[in-house]
């Protein structure tokens, strides 16, 4: 009404101007993001002391105007107000754009709806800052380990690999930043990298869906994001300490950001992470302590229209290997497996020795981006990654300073993407992504190489179109193209060569042949589309109905192309196949969806059918002077992976709600009718938790987590002969461990010290009862008990 | 317009990529330094006459071939014998001899004898390591009665010493050789 009044003010105002002025401009005010029109928005005419409102279509005509220049402020209640400079000459149409959504992004805490969706027709789990906090002195895998659907494959506690519905490793891509990491992540015993503490929100995608990441993601894809920056002048920082009983360490992680009215930012962060041996609840897991140190520095311009940034990650990490998993061979492994302790147990220590990794993981981005009023942002990206990484194994010595394995990744990617209203009902992304890949083994090390040298060259399309239909309708189609390009040095064993007939095979790739080694040039092309067909159906109630189809090919990894020889850490030969061609998983999932604020719940049974499904099974007994050893040889067959993910949540009283979880999964090979083998047990996750915003936000949550025993698995066994007992024993690798239930729990509390500082002091106890179990994805079950109760202690300050 | 900007980035990115690809040389082999591929077990008889050799092979190490083993011939029931271990590995040339650092490294290294079948003979440590445990590159060795059965050369990496056997010794299997052994 006061607007009204002070238009009416203005307007009486107005002295007539004599010379040609009888001009008018109209036009309209948008929303800079999705083109909306705003309503009520002001403009103000400097000079003149003439404004005009916008009407219901966000439409204004102003006459009277000469031919001259005007500067005319434009505002609205929910955009920052800016300033725009007109020349006027005859009656000119002119559409002015503002920022909206303004006070979302001014939250320091921003809400998961300020990241963008990234599949519409799969329904996207996401860990907001706030949960992922209190992840801060554990790992990626750990967190998203709390969403259902989601396990991991452990090697000990600290190699932490995600796993979506029952698949891992090159069958999950994590985009860390805008970025694919490119991390050894083929490695069953590879963690990612990446520091949990520069995460601000975490999504995972179960399938191929977000073609815009990627076309060869049959498990599905894990998107880390930065926190949003907002738009304005302001300091503010966020300091979080976490001390841990078992393993008796700590982590420490800061982070500072400094950001600007005029869109310019700044932000830096760091992590140091420190444990020692941790303990299981019998006796200290010798050798397993980890020390991670992390930075990260992100830097830009963020303006309504147009942006640039730059963004660099270090991640250093430094993890024990536990020291009773290290064996010689088949009778190693039986002492190993028949012992219910581990066969070497230390007093605890901080040191970390041999078998151990060390991962230096360099990410560094530049992006910019425009919006053009045409065809929408465009973007385009540059990132450079180099991943070293070293193994130490436990050699004589003579050797024991130098690494066993190490490799030097370095991934260039240039990435051009666009996002397009064409129309408001149908958005369009479309991009080209180019990278060049490059590994180098470093021949130093004594050990031939786990992995060969190789270049690598991808090129991909892909185009995503999602069509509103209607209020219930949301259609979503898009397809995916790429090429890959490998160009490799490899030594093959001139007896592997020849037992494999390559000889008569690959008589063209030879380069050279050594006494006991053949150098060959396999030079490899894997042409991979991928798509998706999707569509969500909105009740009209709380209710909604996601359907989604997709298609993804992945390409052959190294290691099942190349591997050749003794695997220290499984203690068994490994053996891939040159002749593999691209696996392709078609991936049918529905969920049922029910969101309101009592009762919550979404169901998502799904199928997974995977043609030339690329496994590792054991074939034979394979003899060498160091004894008997199993021998795995990758294989190519049809699989089919079925299961169903639940997720509820019932606010039940005042302050008090329950959080329910259910995954199952079962995955078969379909070619000789046996189950898959890792493939996760039934979880079941029950949560109660108080929380009260009027108390000092406090939060106490008691969680059960009870995990079945895996009763489909393969029968992968083997015998051998033991000379002192003159014996053949039988060596079980085969049996899960049996069902076991864990007790959380987690509190905390807020305390507002100044006005702009608040402290939160958090505590909490994971296996509350100290229970002694062993994980059936966890690669050193044979060997040892997965961890005892460990009481955590945080303290986080935000100013 | 779209179309142009694609194409030309496109471009523009095969032209990047093909000027980072650099003239590769071939990368250098390696030669596996620390694979024992050659066990010789030499018992020479203690009155004289020529030794007995128990040898077994594998050149390709870990790969699909497994090991030549070869018994020269049987040993002499009640006779006594010095005996020493050599172990090789022959993927480089000339030869490394793994013995040298076996002894050097005696404490964290152990050989152990063992019998099978109805084999009579017994052994006996002749050398030791700093500590005075047993090492085992050097034992003697008296055949029994005539009998025949698998006797098992182990040589273990970082074993409790002392210890009573391969049984409580503990550490990782650097070698196992069995060879089919009978005395006359």
């Amino acid at each position: 009404m006061r607007n009204y009044a002070l238009l009416i003010l203005l307007l009486s105002s107005i002295t007539s101007i004599s010379q040609n002025c009888d001009n008018t401009l109209s036009g309209t005010v948008r929303d800079l993001h999705d083109g909306s029109l705003l309503t009520g928005a002001t403009l103000i005419f400097a000079g003149i002391e003439q404004a005009v409102q916008t009407d219901l279509d966000g439409k204004f005509t102003i006459t009277n105007l000469c031919n001259d220049t005007y500067s005319i402020q434009v505002s609205h209640p929910y955009c920052l107000t800016k300033g725009f400079t007109v020349k006027i000459s005859g009656n000119t149409v002119k559409s002015f754009k503002l920022e909206h959504h303004l006070e979302e992004l001014n939250q320091i805490t921003v809400e998961g709806k300020a990241y963008s969706v990234k599949s519409k027709t799969i329904l996207e789990n996401t860990i907001a800052k706030e949960e992922l906090e209190r992840f801060s002195s554990g790992s990626l895998g750990d967190a998203l380990n709390s969403l259902s659907g989601v396990s991991s494959l452990n090697t000990g506690n600290t190699v932490i690999k995600p796993m979506i519905n029952g698949l891992h490793s090159s069958r999950v891509v994590i985009i860390n930043n805008g970025v694919r990491m490119e991390d050894q992540e083929w490695g069953a015993e590879h963690a990612p990298n990446v520091d949990i503490n520069s995460v601000g929100n975490l999504t995972l995608i179960k399938g191929a869906g977000a073609l815009q990441y990627s076309g060869d993601a049959i498990g599905g894809v894990i998107v880390a994001e930065a926190s949003k920056i907002p738009v304005k002048d302001s300091l503010y920082g966020k300091t979080l300490l976490t001390a841990a009983s078992n393993g008796r360490g700590s982590s420490l992680t800061s982070q500072l950001t400094k950001s600007y009215q005029n869109g310019w930012y700044a932000k830096v962060q760091g992590t140091l992470k420190r444990f020692g041996d941790f303990e299981a609840r019998d006796y200290v897991l010798s050798n397993t302590g980890i020390f991670e140190r992390n930075t990260s520095l992100h830097a830009g311009l963020n303006r309504f229209d147009y942006g640039i940034e730059a963004y660099y990650s270090l991640f250093k990490n430094e993890i024990g290997i536990l020291r009773a998993s290290h064996l010689g061979g088949a009778q190693d492994q039986i002492r190993a497996i028949n012992s219910d302790r581990p066969l070497i147990i230390n007093d605890f220590t901080y040191e970390i020795n041999e078998p151990r990794q060390d991962v230096t993981h360099h990410l560094a981005r530049i992006k910019g981006f425009k919006r053009f009023d045409s065809f929408g942002k465009l973007s385009l990206q540059y990132d450079f990654q180099r991943n070293n990484r070293l193994e130490f194994d436990i050699r004589r010595r003579a050797y024991s300073d130098r690494a066993s394995l190490d490799l030097q990744l370095d991934t260039h990617t240039l990435l051009l993407d666009l996002d397009s209203h064409l129309t408001d009902a149908i958005t369009l992304k479309t991009g080209v992504m180019g990278r060049y890949q490059n590994n180098f083994a470093d021949p130093n090390t004594g050990v031939r190489r786990l992995i060969p040298d190789y270049d690598k060259y991808d090129l991909g399309i892909y185009a995503i179109a999602d069509y509103r239909l209607n209020k219930q309708w949301l259609l979503e189609v898009g397809g995916r193209f790429d090429y890959t390009y490998m160009n490799v040095f490899k030594f093959y064993r001139t007896s592997f060569w020849q037992s494999r007939n390559y000889d008569e095979l690959f008589p063209e790739i030879v380069v050279e042949e050594l006494d006991n080694q053949i150098l060959t040039n396999p030079q490899l092309n894997f042409y991979n589309s991928s798509g998706t067909l999707g569509a969500t159906y909105s009740f009209d109630n709380n209710y909604k109905l996601f359907f989604n189809y997709s298609i993804a090919s992945r390409a052959p990894n190294p290691s099942e192309l190349f591997s050749e020889g003794l695997h220290h850490s499984a203690s068994r030969i490994e053996l891939g196949d040159l002749r593999f061609n691209s696996e392709i998983g078609h991936k049918v999932s529905l969920t049922f969806q029910r969101d309101n604020d009592i009762f919550s719940f979404s169901v998502n049974p799904y199928v997974n059918t995977i043609s030339d499904f690329i496994v590792i099974e054991p074939t034979e007994i394979q003899q060498t002077v160091r004894g008997n050893f199993q021998v795995w040889e990758y294989r190519q067959t049809n699989a089919q992976l079925l299961g169903l993910d639940v997720d509820a949540s019932y606010n039940f009283a005042k302050n008090f709600h329950l959080n329910n979880q259910f995954s199952l999964v079962k995955g078969y090979d379909r070619t000789r009718d046996e189950p898959l083998i890792s493939m996760p047990p039934v979880n079941t996750k029950n949560e109660i938790v108080y929380q009260n915003p009027q108390l000092n936000n406090i939060r106490l949550s008691l969680q059960s987590d009870y995990n079945l025993r895996q009763n489909e698995f393969p029968d992968n066994n083997f015998a051998v002969f033991i000379p002192d007992t003159e014996t053949m024993e039988v060596v079980d690798v085969s049996t899960p461990p049996e069902a076991y239930h864990l007790l959380n729990f987690n509190s905390s509390i807020d305390f507002r010290t100044t006005k702009t500082v608040t402290l939160t002091v958090g505590f909490g106890v994971t296996n509350l009862l100290n229970t002694s179990y062993r994980n059936y994805l966890n690669r050193l079950r044979y060997y040892a008990d997965d961890l005892g109760r460990n009481f955590l202690f945080n303290l986080k300050i935000n100013y | 317009m779209k179309k142009v900007k694609f194409l030309s980035t496109v471009v523009l990115a095969t032209l990047l990529f093909t000027a980072c690809s650099k003239d590769d040389d071939t990368p250098l082999p390696v030669n596996e330094e620390e694979v024992i591929t050659t066990i010789t077990v030499t018992l020479s008889p203690q009155a004289g006459g020529p030794p007995i050799t128990l040898q077994t092979k594998d050149l390709d190490g870990d790969g699909p071939n497994a090991p030549e083993i070869i018994v020269s011939g049987p040993l002499t029931a009640g006779a006594a014998y010095n005996g020493s271990i050599v172990l090789l590995n022959e993927t480089v040339t000339p030869a490394e001899n793994i013995t040298l650092e076996v002894e050097k490294e005696n404490i964290d290294h152990q050989i152990f004898y063992t019998l099978g079948g109805s084999l009579d003979l017994t052994t006996t440590y002749t050398n030791f390591d700093d500590n005075g445990n047993p090492l085992g590159t050097q034992f003697s060795l008296t055949a029994g009665a005539a009998s025949s059965g698998a006797f098992t050369i182990t040589l273990r990496h970082l074993p409790t010493k002392p210890n009573t056997g391969l049984g409580d010794a503990g550490g990782e299997t650097d070698i196992a050789a069995t060879f089919n052994v009978s005395v006359q």
